[in-house]
């Protein structure tokens, strides 16, 4: 694989030597993982609704090409191209959002989606990374240009957001968002009663939703009292960790995914620990671990304000992603439906992350002496 | 407006500082993660290797799906069988699967006849991925259907709630639907116990006294061609619900082959006006308040004006009436006199704490509220001592005579068998005294007076007959009536009350064209008496002895004041 010399100054031998490849690794193998569950989990989903045995697995595998030159393209990039891509991007999606609303078919109560043909695209997917970027330049801009306004208008573009996203409704994004957009902000220099505030906000956010939202109360106080309602789905989804035991019962042959609803997508953790046991699971999530630890420390070294925040948002978003996903499949938290990067199916989800880290490995390459852009 | 680019060198001071602070964050940000990622390997270890953490939620959700195989039986006191499930096999097809509809069609409608093949051919060229073809298939349909061997077909293994007794406990247990879901009486009232229980719901039914009460129920309503009929056995020292019938009834296997008035349940949701019946407790509580004594009388001679009403006796006797020849000859004029001297106030609270003005506690969801005048008048106080002007259920109404019957203590009406080593708890609503006394002109009613067919040689039996008007647009209608009679027996030492009560009983030859509660309602109650006492463990004894005779004996005076009265023994 290493084709390149040294001294070769063309634009992919300098990417590779100057991107963390360590952090490719990881994705890589986390991509592996992916295609391997889907191979095992979705044939029972896919028969269970009525499909063609070998559909999400055809549409995932199809799915990867994009999600692989998404990844590659992204990271080829220059921070100034990162940003540049980011605004488009986030302009582009934010228009998405609006026609997604408007005209977007109605999926289980929320229009998220856009559909043409048999392609569907989930708008709020792109949104995030791009979302990201943009904070992370206004916020910066804020500290390093006079009179400039920059977070106002972070914050205007985190209420239009916002405000899209309880539209449809997703409150599982507008919590991500939410969470990412504050991290951001904390590293960006957020005035310490600020952090309380923003505590508060998230504790208020939190009420609220139990209160007003019936589904949201359903799941919390199946929680905190598993005999209080049907907590069948995280029930199974434990005794399926408790099937793989340490070696796990080989891939496909596992039994969770013949009953589990969303098998391959909110649960795929739960046939990873059936099917592989508990050292792979274990591998996945120090796979995590590492990208994240890697691209934040990667981040650390750069004396730019911009790739800092950057990174930050985009490392938060793949990392709080993966917790969430694997907390709740734990039941370590109430349920929420979330994707895990890379190995759920899943192509919006896909290609979007594939965005994210590929904007973090462009970000984090090895640069000289850069400090603006 | 874009911010310019500015280059390393000009990196001025406050540039530099949040670089800093942003990297010293991002670092606790970092290292919150790293937390967070331990904490999920360590969980994962947990529930994967450890076992412990998620083994209660999986043994308990098992447990729910073991207990929802099967919806618990419903027996009687006795544990005969009123209600059992099978497992059955209902037919579904995915048409998507399905290779050649037209013939499947065709082969499906030859071995289901009952299914025409044109809604077959329909259904399975949906292109849905589920339709329903039959529900609950025979063993033997299920066997053919299977040699079929048609592919797309798919069976569901589901419950069937079947009523081995039919039409007999049809209002009392109601009905579950198809869904296993209860719809309708005791299946209603406890479905969620049925769902998750094991262990089978006891009533206090007996189904051999269900069977007497059910035929001979029956056989008057046949006899007089009425609109429908309840009856109740109940005993009298629990409030045990033994039978309750109410006609016309409806098979609970098939309910919705029935007209919907067959499912509405005269015992409990029907409220009457009972008429007479009701001066068992007029005089009950004028005795116990003191406002009247057996000794006492009223003059009868003349109706009673009140306002635009008249009250007339209906057995009339014009003339002075003492307190046990009120009751047994059941003159209204005296009863309304009776109800006068105790007061409203002394009747509206009495009625209340026998439980005749709320809805009675039976354990079926079809329960109706007694109508209650409000406001409660001087004139309501006059006619409710001869059962106008009050309507209630007669599950309560047996409930309330029980009480009058037994010693004063009133035991709320259940359907269910109490537990062995818990006696059923009852308050105090009368004097012992008052209820011996009106034991005794319940069985004058029977010896002498209005309710002589309810005799049943033996069994001591005391009561009362009613003979109520129907309301019918604007007032009464003298020729709809509710005609009743409440027995208890043995009236010495009572066990159980019985009501028999038609609607709209059509007198005929035999009862020379009368429709009253003492023509229609007693001989009933009299042959329900006779065949179930031997069952229900009640000895018949020499009625003419003397011990017996001495326990009945009433004083009746003749007169208004002071002079000798004569003895009546009970005969």
């Amino acid at each position: 694989m290493i084709g390149f010399a040294r001294t070769d100054t063309s634009i992919m031998a300098a990417w590779w030597w100057s991107v963390d490849r360590w952090s490719l690794a990881a994705i890589a193998t986390l991509m592996g993982f992916g295609a391997l569950l889907t191979l095992a989990a979705s044939p029972a989903v896919a028969e269970r609704i009525g499909y063609d045995s070998f559909h999400f697995v055809k549409r995932q595998m199809i799915y990867l090409v994009p999600a692989v030159c998404a990844i590659l393209a992204c990271s080829l990039m220059a921070p100034k191209g990162v940003r540049r891509i980011g605004v488009a991007l986030f302009f582009a999606s934010l228009i998405l959002l609006i026609v997604a609303l408007a005209v977007g078919p109605e999926i289980n109560g929320a229009r998220r989606w856009i559909t043409a043909g048999s392609l569907s695209l989930q708008p709020s997917e792109l949104m995030k990374p791009a979302f990201a970027v943009v904070v992370a330049w206004m916020m910066s801009a804020a500290k390093t240009e006079e009179n400039f306004p920059g977070l106002s208008i972070a914050f205007a573009l985190y209420g239009a957001i916002l405000l899209l996203l309880v539209l449809q409704p997703d409150m599982g994004m507008a919590a991500l968002i939410s969470a990412m957009f504050f991290a951001q902000f904390f590293v960006a220099g957020m005035p310490l009663y600020w952090i309380g505030l923003a505590v508060g906000l998230a504790a208020g956010g939190v009420a609220l939703a139990y209160a007003y939202l019936p589904h949201v109360t359903s799941r919390v106080d199946r929680f905190l009292d598993p005999a209080s309602g049907d907590s069948y789905q995280v029930a199974t989804g434990l005794e399926a960790f408790m099937n793989g035991g340490l070696l796990g019962r080989g891939p496909g042959e596992g039994t969770i995914k013949e009953v589990l609803p969303d098998a391959h997508s909110d649960f795929i953790f739960a046939v990873a620990g059936e099917e592989l046991g508990l050292l792979a699971c274990l591998l996945i999530v120090l796979l995590f671990a590492f990208v994240v630890v890697r691209g934040i420390s990667r981040g650390l070294e750069s004396q730019n304000l911009f790739v800092l925040l950057a990174v930050t948002g985009l490392i938060t978003q793949f990392g709080l992603q993966a917790l969430i996903h694997m907390a709740s499949t734990l039941n370590l938290m109430p349920t929420k439906g979330m994707t895990l990067p890379f190995i759920s199916y899943g192509g919006s989800s896909l290609i979007g992350i594939s965005i994210t880290m590929g904007m973090v490995l462009a970000l984090t390459r090895k640069r000289i002496g850069l400090a603006g852009i | 407006m874009t911010p310019k680019p500015i280059a390393t060198a000009h990196l001025d001071g406050t540039a530099k500082q949040s670089l800093e602070v942003g990297r010293n964050r991002l670092l606790v940000g970092g290292a919150l993660f790293a937390v967070a990622f331990s904490v999920i390997a360590f969980r994962l270890a947990d529930v994967s290797v450890v076992k412990t953490a998620g083994e209660p939620g999986v043994a308990a959700a098992a447990q729910a799906r073991a207990f929802t195989a099967g919806r618990a039986d419903i027996v009687d006191r006795n544990g005969v069988i009123l209600a059992t499930s099978l497992n059955t096999a209902s037919l579904y097809a995915n048409p998507r699967h399905v290779l050649d509809a037209r013939e499947a069609a065709k082969r499906l409608s030859r071995v289901l006849p009952e299914l025409r093949a044109a809604v077959l051919l329909g259904k399975l060229t949906s292109g849905r991925t589920f339709v329903w073809i039959k529900r609950h298939l025979t063993p033997r349909q299920h066997h053919s259907v299977l040699r079929q061997g048609i592919p797309g077909l798919y069976f569901q293994r589901e419950e069937r709630r079947i009523y081995p007794q039919g039409r007999l406990f049809s209002h009392l247990l109601g009905f579950a639907g198809i869904d296993g879901v209860g719809l309708a009486g005791v299946e209603k009232q406890f479905n969620d116990s049925l769902r998750a229980g094991a262990k089978p719901l006891v009533l206090s039914v007996d189904t051999r006294i269900q069977h007497v009460l059910t035929q001979e129920l029956a056989a008057a309503v046949g006899e007089f061609r009425a609109a429908g009929g309840t009856g109740l056995v109940m005993d009298t020292d629990t409030g045990e619900i033994i039978a309750m019938a109410s006609l016309p009834d409806f098979d609970p296997n098939v309910p919705n082959r029935s007209p919907a008035k067959a499912l509405f349940n005269r015992a409990t949701l029907g409220v009457y006006e009972m008429g007479s019946t009701f001066k068992v407790f007029t005089i009950a509580m004028a005795l116990d308040a003191g406002a009247v004594r057996m000794s006492g009388g009223f003059d009868a001679s003349k109706p009673i004006r009140v306002a635009r009403f008249r009250i007339t006796d209906y057995h009339g006797k014009n003339r002075w009436l003492s307190v046990p020849e009120i009751f047994m000859y059941s003159s209204n004029i005296g009863a309304a006199k009776i109800a006068l001297a105790l007061g409203t106030r002394g009747q509206r609270d009495y009625l209340g704490r026998l439980g005749l003005l709320t809805p009675p506690s039976v354990e079926v969801p079809e329960v109706g509220a007694p109508l209650v005048p409000s406001p409660w008048r001087k004139i309501n106080t006059m006619t409710i001592a001869y059962g106008h002007g009050i309507a209630v259920s007669p599950a309560q109404f047996v409930e309330s005579v029980a009480t009058v019957a037994n010693g004063g203590i009133r035991y709320p009406a259940t359907v269910l068998k109490p537990l062995k080593d818990e006696p059923a708890k009852g308050r105090r609503v009368l004097k012992r005294r008052t209820s011996l006394e009106i034991r005794k002109l319940m069985r004058l009613v029977v010896t002498g007076g209005t309710g002589r067919q309810g005799h049943a040689p033996g069994y001591l039996v005391g009561g009362k007959t009613g003979t109520a008007e129907k309301t019918g647009g604007r007032g009464y209608r003298s020729k709809a009536l509710v005609s009743s009679f409440v027995g208890v027996f043995p009236i010495t030492a009572p066990r159980y009350v019985v009501l028999v009560l038609i609607d709209e009983p059509r007198g005929n030859k035999r009862t020379h064209g009368y429709a009253t509660g003492g023509w229609v309602a007693a001989p009933a109650v009299s042959r329900i008496i006779s065949r179930a006492a031997p069952l229900l463990g009640v000895a018949p004894v020499d009625e003419e002895s003397e011990l017996v005779r001495r326990a009945l004996r009433v004083r009746i005076p003749t007169a208004p004041r002071g002079r000798q009265g004569h003895n009546i023994a009970s005969f």
